[in-house]
């Protein structure tokens, strides 16, 4: 996804001169190409996360376009009064893409470990939030970030993610995507860990049970059309997140649910279970060790699947 | 073992364990190996069996990507169980890419953000001079490090509250992960700097051994200041395509040909992988 979200910048800041990235100290060889050509719009800022944010905002408020760049944490953390009074209270146009989403730096321990970020992001007035789910959509997404006027977060994997859209993919910012369909239930999920809800949904169709999946891509706004439609179609939600479950991806899905859809709907939001996640090992280790691997989504499918039919009989 | 006998077995330990890792912060440990080595067995008054002491010296590794080395030390000085070395950022293991409190016994802070460990030296120092304590507080900062400004917040508070028994030790190797220190935000004049920040400043050689162990007698350098030791020191040290080079930061050797060069410059014995490598 980094690569693919790279690729778009190099052709973003070829075709518009104000495009200028910023990254603090991390981002190493894959900037190469990009900053051979645009050596004047590569600012290393340093291990200044903070003051980079707020001199992204400097910068956007005389028509440049910055996007800045660090792992996750240090990006929407360390920097989080700056995101919000310079850059969400200007309304500036300020591109925030954080690397490392969710446990994919897994060895590298909770301080690199990104699972409040969209909870924090997402109260934020004017910012938008959007979550790609591998390297096609990360470099579509990329193009329609720079489309909008105003702040972005932009949540990134790493590299070496599964692709799963082919290159006829388009995107549409603020549009949920049906990668599978099905009729019995659904899992909606963002991110990377959308390839793990669509492997569930195969898993369950040799169940029987037929699971729509579901990518939000877009955390903010929500698509709130396609969520209340799969709560009618299937009565069965659970969403995934690489995110701790408070305040995260399934409380947007869930308050979509509850203030639209006034019929009883089967619900479980899956994410790390407010807990620091000091556990090692490799990313799919991790995320079977917190409950959102493959396994955890089809026990909890059924689960309610279960639950439904008794209710039906 | 003397000292110089133990920089060489635990610049070895780092290097298998991030094998054994698969990947690791090699070239940021081995440019504090002496320094931490020195602190550990000659400088702070902590030991395993006085660890839950309050008068136990504190030591904070603030820049916490040189795990590797503070657990091999760790193992060395009894802490923790050497035979879990080579579990390092493996599954189930207690040892991840940065250090944890809870997790490891010895590691005084968790830490992996860096910019933090200063602030929480002081707070640390600021509790031993309201308890009337006569601990010392050292945390090993990189120079990277100093870019963030919550470093120069807890300079400007630890000179203020006269916090004399902290010392902040600057592994200053010039170089930061993606280039020279120097080329993307320089800190220079860095000794001025800490000096106009109330600070008493000495320079050493980070990996000179007597040079290391000389200075750290002697603080507080200046009775009512907080020292700082800038250590001149080589990022990858002991490796020669490891030195100096940027791209070493988060890495491993890679080929069969660096793996052999490696081995050969820091005298290990292959059978101490638990696989011969490809
Ligand atoms: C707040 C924060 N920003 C970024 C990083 C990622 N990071 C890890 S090490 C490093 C820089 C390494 O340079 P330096 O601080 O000089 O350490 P050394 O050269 O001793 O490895 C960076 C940017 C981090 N760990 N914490």
């Amino acid at each position: 996804m980094r690569n693919a979200y790279l690729d778009a910048l190099y052709e973003l800041a070829k075709n518009n001169k104000n495009v200028i990235a910023l990254v603090a100290d991390i981002g190493a060889i894959v900037y190469d190409k990009y900053r051979e050509d645009f050596p004047d719009r590569f600012i290393n800022c340093g291990v200044a996360e903070s003051n980079m944010i707020t001199v992204a905002a400097g910068l956007a408020s005389c028509g440049k376009v910055p996007f800045t760049y660090t792992i996750t944490p240090f990006i929407t953390m360390r920097t989080y009064e700056q995101i919000r009074d310079d850059v969400c209270l200007h309304n500036a146009n300020v591109k925030i893409v954080g690397v490392g989403a969710g446990l994919r730096y897994s060895t590298l321990g909770p301080t690199h470990h990104a699972i409040e970020d969209i909870a924090i992001m997402k109260t934020l007035p004017n910012m938008k939030i959007i979550s790609p789910c591998d390297p096609i959509e990360s470099k579509m997404a990329t193009f329609a970030m720079a489309e909008i006027k105003g702040p972005v977060y932009f949540r990134i994997g790493t590299g070496g993610e599964p692709r799963i859209y082919d290159s006829s993919y388009k995107y549409q910012f603020g549009k949920g995507v049906v990668m599978r369909g099905g009729s019995d239930a659904t899992i909606i999920a963002t991110g990377g860990i959308v390839y793990d809800a669509i492997k569930a949904s195969e898993e369950l169709e040799k169940e029987n049970i037929s699971t729509r999946v579901i990518n939000i891509h877009t955390i903010k706004p929500i698509d709130k059309e396609i969520i209340i439609k799969s709560a009618r179609d299937t009565g069965i939600i659970v969403t995934v997140e690489e995110h701790n479950i408070e305040g995260g991806f399934g409380e947007s899905v869930a308050s979509v649910i509850l203030e639209n859809y006034n019929h009883q709907v089967k619900f479980k939001r899956l994410g790390i279970k407010d807990c620091f996640c000091s556990y090692y090992g490799s990313h799919q280790e991790l995320k079977s060790h917190f409950g959102i691997g493959k396994k955890d989504m089809v026990r909890e499918v059924k689960n309610l699947y279960k639950q439904k039919i008794h209710i039906g009989e | 073992m003397d000292l110089e006998s133990i920089v060489k077995e635990i610049r070895k330990k780092v290097l298998i364990m991030c094998y054994h890792a698969g990947g690791g912060h090699v070239a940021p440990s081995f440019s504090c190996v002496e320094l931490l080595i020195a602190l550990y067995f000659k400088i702070l008054r902590i030991d395993k069996n006085n660890y839950n002491n309050d008068d136990r010296d504190r030591f904070i590794l603030s820049k916490g990507h040189a795990s590797a080395l503070l657990y091999a030390i760790l193992a060395e000085k009894g802490f923790i169980d050497k035979n879990i070395l080579n579990t390092f950022c493996q599954k189930d293991s207690i040892l991840g890419g940065h250090p944890e409190k809870h997790l490891v016994h010895g590691v005084e802070m968790s830490t992996g953000s860096l910019g933090h460990g200063l602030s929480y030296g002081a707070g640390i120092a600021l509790a031993g001079k309201i308890n009337k304590k006569s601990y010392r507080v050292f945390a090993l900062l990189s120079d990277g490090e100093c870019q963030e400004g919550s470093v120069w917040e807890a300079a400007l508070f630890a000179s203020h509250h006269k916090l004399d028994h902290l010392i902040a030790i600057v592994d200053h190797n010039k170089l930061q992960s993606l280039d020279k220190v120097d080329n993307i935000l320089t800190l220079n004049p860095f000794v001025e700097k800490w000096q106009s920040f109330g600070w008493e400043v000495r320079e050493i050689n980070g990996h000179n051994m007597k040079e290391i162990i000389d200075v750290l007698e002697k603080i507080p350098f200046s009775k009512n200041k907080p020292s700082v030791v800038i250590a001149h020191t080589i990022k990858g040290k002991g490796v020669s395509f490891m030195e100096n080079n940027p791209i070493w930061h988060y890495r491993i050797p890679h080929t069969k040909e660096e793996w052999e060069i490696a081995c050969k410059e820091l005298g290990i014995d292959k059978s101490e992988f638990r696989e011969v490598f490809k």
